[in-house]
């Protein structure tokens, strides 16, 4: 008779829809995400945390994808950056360019949107704060501030 | 009609929705269930003899399709200079070299496996540094290396540990210290380090029964993988198709081959199946290679009215274990050795050197950021010698049209304005108000300049193509060989394409992947030259265009085809614009009202070669290798704590000529991300290497990079001398923004210590020491 031990089906709350995924123990968010649910806008950049490439939202909250089993997140609301469509804050990225190649984008995107849902009148020190968790290599910060900023102020 | 002032104008990137929404897929995003993929075992000793090998355990580990050491691919490879095989064989000559490699049918499947490979090494000694390299009874690291095939541009002194030599001979160095009345001498060193390109180094690739070999690469230069994977393996260049999506950060690191050759020999261990081969971020550190290290010792000197007489340079470039690009680094280091001063008498030795550390590849600035930190150092330590304020003696000797090389070619009318440089980045950074000035909260605050010039270090032949295909509505499809990096170059070629044929932006298409196949061959998207040589031929391509329009048009419209001219999406007579056709209607073949239709499509056809370049002179380095120079001058406010040395980056400030400004929030954006890359680079990067060669810091946890917060308020200015051969009189300026920085910044903080700091990083820790005077 066959037994199954160490794999099971869950439901992952993804972007508003329920998917039905194959899970094992061990299995981490960022590479379900990628591999069995075709989300690829997460990155993997280091998988060891430092570099915020993989952040998804966790009920809202930014976590980095790459440290979290996929076990973890049912019953969870994960947002990716596939999720967020025409948002504020995607179009202050635009208009002020805050991206060059992009591998890192999705991160400070999701970042940002966490940030001034959580704390609209964030301070510098806050968004720093916040923001520190991830790296861009491309733009030297600025054109990101600007464009967190303009976030700001037309979400006011 | 409408005007389209394309050009110098801020225009969106054309990737920009697809990047904020996640929906650029990159390499290591493309996954199909056919797919196998690697994961490379990698050396623990940075020396050592490789006594034995067991991949017996690996072999039979589940799911695992193949298990390859060294002794399966003896060929060696390298892009100048053959002097690597894809793994070790006997002999590894750094830490993190790949010595094994697995196939299997899962990533964590060829994990598992690579650990069960048991590896035993006898260490060897450790050469740590290229001076100790160039002592004599050094370990000597490439015995082979009179085998090593090289193109004729290097010079290899096998029975060393010298891969590439460059002598630069300008004038007499002897009556240049005749004529000196001030002399500095000093040393400068910083460790080799790494582009950290947020996306990991990737392959994928497969081979189809018809002999079709298909590469998908993480590369800035897919023609180059295409010619030299031809070269290595002895396969039709037709049947090598190198696809090149967009990549998620270069900086030089993906300019040459890297995984792409081992990936082909895994495909073909598996009967020619697709493998996928992804780098972790700490193979991408170290066993892929990084940014190059250096010594260099230079001697400068003056007359007492702050004249330069002569500089004596010996320039030492750490390329680790293997030679890659390093060879041209260290090349196009010599051809630019005394940065942007005039400066009659010229000596340089400018060397690469073997060690046992990670090996070097092309880096943004190549060779220049390298050689600029020591010489903008020493201008300091000159102007402090000579009581001499730093920036008037950067003013006095600043290079103008007219002035030579030390290659001893002729500045053109075409040189910036290096001058008008210094000005306005003295008046950017508020230089008249003091360089060194002391708060009431014990902190200091000080300034420090630096300035640059570059040239595209390229071949001579260096090309570029671009083909233009219409679609039904009359917009057009432009393809080039060009790889979108983050640098925006599909945009600045569409915005050179609609000015050209006063169309709407909106109206030009860009295809964001490069396939060799298809796409017009390019040399690489590297040394700051896209715009310029894909740009003219993309001028070309246009005018090819319009060729054809006015040509089919001239027959309808019975009239003369030079009376004709297409803007706004018409093709009409001159001064007579109502006498008219629409582009859409002749573009794909205009039809008469009967159904009878001529011209056939329109294909416009562009290229661009090199012009004039020549080789050097072996002896002396005589010769013109430079396209174009950038100029440029840039300077750095920091606020020190003197109590621990900590600091905070102030300003920023960077003014170059680059002619034309095509697209100014984005050329904006290219200097300020090289200030940012270059603070990281000069303030805080570099491998810790212990005293076995190992490197310390191989994650990006410990191996620090710039953080948001951290930067610096950014004062960008542009001077826009024209070059006369450049699109709209462009200059390339996608690199330069590095070069003057470190110096700048170790200006500013040896000023504010009073203690010269010539060894990078600029860590407090290590300012500390150095005003303490401690090892």
């Amino acid at each position: 008779m066959l037994k199954l031990e160490d794999i099971k089906t869950f439901t992952l709350n993804v972007n508003g829809e329920k998917k039905s995924v194959i899970l094992g123990p061990t299995d981490v968010l960022l590479d379900v995400l990628r591999d069995k649910l075709g989300l690829t806008g997460g990155k993997p950049g280091c998988e060891n945390g430092d570099c915020g490439a993989c952040t998804v939202l966790l009920d809202g909250v930014p976590i980095k994808s790459c440290l979290m089993l996929a076990v973890e997140a049912v019953d969870h609301e994960i947002t990716t950056i596939e999720g967020l469509s025409n948002t504020v804050v995607q179009d202050a990225f635009v208009n002020e360019a805050g991206f060059q190649c992009g591998y890192c984008t999705s991160g400070f995107i999701l970042n940002t949107f966490a940030l001034l849902k959580e704390q609209p009148e964030a301070d510098d020190a806050v968004i720093t704060e916040w923001l520190e968790a991830n790296i861009c290599r491309c733009t030297g910060y600025d054109d990101i501030k600007n464009a967190v900023k303009l976030a700001q102020n037309n979400l006011r | 009609m409408d005007h389209f002032e394309v050009v110098g104008r801020s225009v969106i990137r054309k990737e920009s929705p697809d990047k904020v929404s996640g929906r650029v897929k990159y390499l290591n995003d493309l996954s199909s269930p056919d797919m196998l993929h690697a994961a490379l075992k990698t050396s623990t000793h940075a020396h050592a003899r490789i006594a034995s090998m067991d991949i017996k355990e690996a072999a039979a580990s589940p799911g695992v399709r193949a298990v390859l050491t060294g002794k399966d691919f003896p060929q060696y490879l390298g892009l100048y200079l053959g002097d690597k095989t894809p793994l070790a064989i006997n002999k590894v000559r750094y830490y993190g070299e790949p010595v094994a490699v697995v196939v299997a049918d899962t990533k964590l499947a060829a994990l598992r496996a690579a650990e069960l490979i048991k590896v035993i090494y006898e260490p060897l000694p450790v050469v740590d540094s290229p001076s100790i390299a160039l002592k004599e009874g050094a370990p000597i690291l490439h015995e082979e290396m009179a085998s090593y095939a090289h193109i004729s541009a290097i010079m290899p002194e096998p029975g060393t540990n010298i891969a590439n030599r460059t002598k630069i001979r300008k004038g007499d160095i002897k009556s240049g210290f005749e004529a000196a009345d001030v002399v500095v001498a000093d040393s400068f060193s910083f460790p080799p380090g790494d582009h950290v390109a947020m996306e990991p180094r990737a392959a994928i690739t497969e081979i189809l029964p018809n002999g079709q070999v298909i590469i998908h690469s993480t590369t800035q230069a897919p023609f180059v993988v295409r010619a030299l994977m031809a070269e290595y393996f002895g396969i039709e260049p037709g049947k090598i198709t190198v696809i090149a999506p967009p990549i998620g950060g270069g900086y030089g690191g993906k300019a040459g081959i890297q995984l792409e050759g081992l990936a082909y020999l895994l495909s073909k261990s598996v009967g020619g199946r697709k493998v996928k081969l992804v780098n972790t971020r700490e193979q991408d550190l170290i066993s892929s290679p990084g940014h190059i290290g250096f010594e260099a010792k230079v001697r400068l000197g003056a007359t007492k009215e702050g004249v330069l007489t002569f500089a004596e340079l010996s320039f030492l470039f750490d390329t680790g274990a293997y030679a890659d690009y390093a060879v041209n680094i260290s090349r196009a280091a010599a051809i630019a050795c005394t940065g942007p001063y005039r400066i009659p008498n010229v000596s340089c030795d400018s060397l690469c050197v073997y060690t046992n550390h990670p090996f070097a590849t092309a880096y943004r600035g190549f060779g220049h950021v390298e050689l600029a930190f020591a010489i903008e150092r020493s201008i300091d330590l000159l102007a402090e010698k000579l009581g001499m304020d730093a920036m008037e003696l950067r003013l006095k000797n600043a290079v103008v049209a007219g002035d030579t090389t030390p290659t001893q070619s002729v500045l053109d009318h075409n040189t910036g304005n290096l001058p008008e440089c210094i000005r306005r980045v003295g008046s950017l950074i508020e230089w008249d108000k003091g360089t060194v000035i002391k708060k009431e909260d014990g902190k200091i605050i000080a300034k420090g300049m630096g300035c640059l010039w570059k040239a595209p270090a390229m071949p001579t032949n260096s090309d570029g193509g671009a083909i233009l295909t219409f679609n039904e509505d009359g917009s057009i499809n432009l393809h080039c060989g060009a790889v979108e990096i983050g640098q925006g170059i599909k945009t600045g070629l569409a915005q050179l394409l609609a000015e050209k044929l006063q169309m709407s932006i909106n109206q030009v298409h860009v295809v964001y992947d490069v396939n060799t196949t298809v796409a017009p061959h390019d040399w690489a998207t590297a040394a700051s030259r896209s715009l310029f040589m894909v740009g003219r031929a993309v001028l070309d391509a246009a005018d090819d265009t319009i060729r054809q329009l006015c040509h089919t048009a001239a027959a309808v419209l019975r009239c003369p085809e030079e009376d004709l001219t297409v803007a706004n999406g018409m093709i009409f007579v001159k001064d007579e614009p109502s006498i008219s056709l629409k582009v859409r209607e002749v573009a794909l073949g205009y039809v008469y009202p009967d159904g009878t239709a001529v011209g056939g499509q329109v294909i416009g056809r562009g290229k661009y070669i090199a012009r004039r370049l020549t080789s050097l002179d072996p002896l002396n380095g005589a010769g013109n290798p430079a396209l174009e120079w950038t100029m440029g001058a840039q300077a750095i406010e920091v606020e020190l704590d003197p109590r621990d040395c900590s600091y905070k980056i102030t300003r920023a400030a960077s003014v170059m000529d680059v002619g034309k400004v095509i697209n100014p929030h984005i050329a904006r954006g290219q200097v300020i991300g090289s200030i940012g890359m270059a603070l990281s680079f000069a303030g805080k990067e570099g491998f810790l290497l212990n005293e076995r060669g190992q490197v310390q810091n191989s994650d990006l946890r410990s191996y620090k990079i710039l953080r948001y917060g951290e930067q610096p308020e950014y004062l960008i200015d542009f001077v826009e001398t024209p070059q006369g051969d450049g699109p709209y009189g462009m200059r390339g300026l996608g690199e330069q923004g590095v070069i003057g920085i470190p110096g700048a910044l170790a200006n500013a903080l040896s000023r504010a210590v009073g203690k010269p700091l010539n060894r990078l990083p600029l860590t407090p820790e290590e300012i500390w020491k150095s005003k303490e005077g401690k090892k």
